[in-house]
């Protein structure tokens, strides 16, 4: 009977999350899989016998590819980003800092723009295999990216990170004593590492190999551009869709959303697994000084060399954006260079448009994300009630869900009148891609405002309420004040993502409210390679801007909570 | 303030029962300190009187209105957590202003009695310092003060010294008993030390496993120990089980072991209420003399000295007698130059030997 001043609260509080979640992540779900029992007007299986005994194989093949590229994808952003991970936390040689930063760039990289840096760069015009066929004289391009070997070199690219990132930060939680202690008891290097650092660092590849893997079975821009005629599910989707097969692409959707939740949930099982993580104080990671002269400016060298690599795309598009369109037509290389392209995207309104467009809704995404996921995050780490951890999975949902497959969810959720659009249909109105964008983001704004949240002791909220403050002020004058940096470093990078979001984009646009990402589509098929890069530098612009107000001012490393 | 009346409460948590039939008054004024080892219920029943918890039976008064289901802002009590919470967000002065800001103090009487509270915890200095700027004892008073200056009818004290080294402890107990005795307000004091309870409160409670053993001032709970639990959780004490023999006018005669030792018989050293329970024959290791030689009164053994600890103040001699092994403490200046293997003779003298009830196994 008690407890209910406080139980009745909670109700209060969870309610609108629990509304939000099951009206825009569970309903659309359930949508998109009775579309996928529709067959010729009645309730079948037929649709999911015909993807897996389709005579042309082409959806098996799709999903077989899908999963061929993933787990491709996770062995070679490993095999980078975990020796990385160690060379940069374990040894020192001069510009080791500069490198371990440079490391992480491939993330203000939108994706879209990163496979346009790519094609540019490395496919068949590629500005890198030209460069070599004049340099050497030869007839033909050496090499150019595209079909597996593209996407694969985009993922490594883009995905390594996951891996640096994770690694890195469980290298440092390791006790440099424990090593010491081994190498103490008389192991060599090697039985330590073997022994000792290895069985420390497995959780954190783990987690790492089943996120790449998770990602890369949902990318979608890279195989958009780069497939050719090789075939990927979430691809697949979206071709189903464009053909009007709209039950087929259900199905795909899905067996593919089949894949992904199973894959979040084993990740939750193994995370909440007993690891050995411990509590050690005053760690202070020892890095050794590399002194052997040779071995040192080796690793200087590969470091420059790296770096250049690293940022190559993002110089390429800062170079072609500054390439006005028309003057670079036959030629090898560009030749004229000024500020055309952003004089056009501030000047002219319809190129400004689409930019406007896209900082229009993914603000109004935003400030929901906002707004729901400070409510969200509170009531799952500050209040008790039963059935927490099927809320906690519907926050996940989306974010193990391909966007192909969110966007999917929408359409069919939202291409008729139901009582969570109140009445209306949304799709090809204004609101369906900032409803996109908000569902996209759920899971990064309460993620990251959970790890706050988290920090935040219970006692502090108690001394507030025996002061005599109720539970709204107390909310509103001391919680979300101290929580405020946290939240606002997860949520400003949720605009910028919005902004360059690009699958559900390409779903769901409609002229009159083209994002951004779109736009630079419909460049690229003019062959204003120039436009579509001033698009993208403005989106990177942004990010930058976002991750150094994070670590500046919030003082928090917003990339963490990318992965 | 107000007097506190805690009638049969039982807090359950699922199965786990964490406060049992528990009954306490606590005075008008009075520093009350809850003592007991760690997960016996004492911040369970702190959080009771404070409103976070409610009871799952029972009644909690302030004077005489039932406070059972009132939420903690109403409750007007002041709390001053383990780790402080002091609001990070915010200076010393918004810290301390936060409750009467709350209560829609105007600004002019909010400034004087922030200022006032400051000037008593002597940091008057520091009002515009970011909380996080503190050295441990500064937040210790921040926060104290901030539950002080909202005028609060009872002072909730969780463990408030534990976070601190040890001279800064004792300045601190001083400093709450200075502003409690300052402010005459009923104050709850948490704490797992037994120095810190003897010496602070007006009357201590102590409890285990859920249970409230025993209520009294200081001296009472030293010197007379309900049971075992209360015996030996304050102080050292020697507890040996004992069969009584004999009751026989103001004699009694137990025996443990192969000794017969005489006890007083009257109620301070021997409870007939708890006559036909398992009993233990207490005494403290000061009570105990060692004498040169045989002396022709009750309680006096022969043993052998197995072991001398020097502790400064006084020397612990473990003696051996008959195959029981007796704590004694001497004196400094008793130099008495006891060395292991000696011969030596130890009374106990009748009137200091006390027959405590046994509890059950688990529930000492
Ligand atoms: N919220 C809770 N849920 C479940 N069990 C609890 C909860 N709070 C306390 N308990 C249990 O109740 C018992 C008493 O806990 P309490 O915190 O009151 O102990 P304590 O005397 O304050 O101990 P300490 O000196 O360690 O602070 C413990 O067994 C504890 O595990
Ligand atoms: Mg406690």
């Amino acid at each position: 009977m008690m407890k209910n001043r406080d139980n009745r609260l909670t109700l209060y509080l969870l309610i609108p999350v629990l509304l939000v979640l099951i009206a825009y992540v569970l309903y659309p779900s359930l949508r998109t899989f009775l579309e996928s029992l529709q067959k010729e007007g009645g309730f079948t299986l037929g649709n999911y016998q015909d993807f897996f005994s389709q005579e042309s194989k082409t959806n098996l093949q799709a999903l077989w590819n899908s999963v061929y590229i993933s787990v491709l994808s996770v062995l070679v952003s490993a095999a980078i980003g975990i020796p990385l991970a160690f060379i940069f936390n374990r040894y020192d040689f001069p510009g080791r800092g500069f490198f371990a930063t440079a490391a992480i760039m491939p993330i203000v990289l939108p994706s879209l723009v990163g496979v346009m840096a790519f094609m540019f760069l490395y496919g068949e015009s590629g500005l890198v295999p030209n460069a070599i066929k004049d340099l050497l004289g030869l007839k033909e391009v050496p090499f150019k990216i595209g079909g597996v070997s593209g996407i694969l070199i985009v993922h490594a690219y883009t995905m390594y990170v996951y891996f640096y990132m994770t690694v890195s930060s469980a290298i440092l939680k390791i006790d440099p004593s424990l090593e010491e202690s081994a190498y103490n008891l008389g192991a060599s290097r090697f039985q330590v590492f073997r022994k000792v650092t290895f069985p420390l660092l497995t959780p954190a590849i783990v987690a790492a190999s089943l996120l790449v893997f998770m990602i890369s079975m949902a990318s979608f821009s890279a195989p958009f551009l780069l497939a050719g005629g090789f075939r990927v599910l979430s691809l697949q989707i979206y071709f189903s869709k464009i053909n009007g097969d709209m039950e087929v692409a259900a199905t795909q959707s899905v067996i593919l959303s089949i894949v992904s939740i199973a894959f979040l949930l084993f990740m939750r099982w193994y995370q909440n697994r007993k690891d050995y993580r411990m509590a050690t104080k005053g760690i202070g990671a020892h890095r050794s000084e590399v002194n052997n002269p040779v071995l040192k400016w080796t690793m200087v060298l590969t470091g420059v060399i790296g770096v250049i690599i690293l940022l190559l795309p993002h110089f390429t598009i800062l170079l072609l954006s500054l390439v006005p369109d028309g003057t670079w037509t036959w030629q090898t290389y560009p030749s004229v260079f000024n500020f055309e392209n952003y004089r056009l995207l501030l000047e002219d309104p319809n190129i400004f448009k689409p930019l406007k467009n896209s900082l229009i809704l993914s603000f109004i995404a935003t400030a929901g994300n906002l707004v729901f996921g400070v409510l969200a995050s509170y009531v799952l780490v500050k209040r008790k009630f039963v059935g927490k951890s099927f809320v906690d999975i519907l926050v996940m949902i989306p974010w193990a869900l391909p966007a192909t497959v969110i966007g999917m969810n929408l359409i069919f959720a939202f291409n008729e009148p139901n009582i969570f659009s109140f009445g209306n249909i949304l799709v090809g109105t204004f609101w369906i891609l900032p409803l996109a964008y908000f569902i996209r983001h759920i899971p990064l704004v309460v993620r990251s405002t959970n790890a706050v949240l988290e920090q935040l002791d219970d006692s502090i909220e108690e001394a507030s309420r025996s002061l005599g403050a109720k539970w709204f002020y107390t909310f509103r004058k001391v919680i979300l004040p101290i929580i405020m940096p946290g939240v606002l470093s997860g949520t400003l990078l949720a605009f910028v993502e919005s902004v360059g979001e690009f699958p559900t984009s390409v779903l769901l646009y409609t002229i009159s409210n083209r994002p951004i990402s779109i736009e630079i589509m419909n460049q690229l098929r003019m062959f204003n390679m120039g436009q579509a890069a001033a698009y993208g530098m403005i989106q990177i612009t942004l990010i930058a801007i976002v991750l150094v107000i994070s670590n500046k001012f919030f003082g928090v490393k917003a990339e963490q909570s990318l992965s | 303030m107000a007097s506190i009346k805690i009638e049969n409460v039982q807090k359950a948590f699922g199965k786990v029962v964490a406060v049992d039939h528990l009954n306490l008054e606590i005075k008008d004024g009075e520093f009350f300190t809850f003592l007991g080892p760690s997960g016996c219920g004492k911040t369970t029943t702190l959080r009771m009187i404070a409103g976070f918890y409610y009871p799952t039976k029972g009644v909690v008064r302030f004077g005489d209105k039932d406070m059972t289901r009132v939420p903690p802002e109403k409750r007007n009590t002041g709390m001053v957590f383990q780790n402080y919470a002091l609001f990070p967000h915010m200076t010393v002065f918004e810290n301390i202003a936060f409750g009467l800001k709350v209560r829609k103090i105007a600004s002019n009487e909010l400034k004087a009695r922030v200022q006032e509270v400051l000037r008593k915890v002597r940091l008057e200095k520091y009002a515009d310092r970011q909380v996080s700027q503190l050295s441990g004892g500064q937040q210790q008073r921040v926060a104290l003060a901030r539950a002080l200056v909202i005028e609060p009818e009872i002072l909730l004290l969780d463990e408030p010294l534990s976070n601190l080294d040890a001279k800064l402890r004792d300045e601190m107990r001083s400093e709450i008993l200075r502003l409690q005795k300052e402010y005459k307000i009923t104050t709850i004091y948490v704490t797992h030390d037994q120095a810190e309870a003897l010496s602070m409160s007006d009357r201590i409670a102590v409890f285990n496993f859920g249970v409230c053993h025993q209520v009294g001032t200081p001296s009472e709970i030293y010197n007379e120990p309900a049971n075992d639990f209360v015996a030996s959780f304050i102080g050292e004490i020697n507890l040996l089980p004992v069969i009584v023999d004999q009751v026989e006018g103001n004699r009694v005669t137990v025996s443990a072991g192969e000794n017969q030792y005489v006890v007083h018989n009257n109620p301070f050293n021997f409870n007939r209420e708890h006559q036909d329970g398992e009993l233990a024959l207490s005494i403290r290791p000061e009570s105990i003399r060692i004498l040169a030689e045989k002396a022709d009164r009750p309680n006096v053994f022969q043993g052998k000295v197995e072991d001398v600890q020097f502790f400064g103040t006084i020397i612990l001699v473990r003696v051996r007698v008959n195959g029981l092994l007796l704590d004694v403490n001497l004196l400094n200046h008793v130099s008495a130059n006891l060395k292991p293997g000696a011969d030596v003779w130890v009374e106990l003298p009748e009137d200091q030997i006390r027959l405590i009830p046994v509890l059950s196994g688990d529930a000492s």
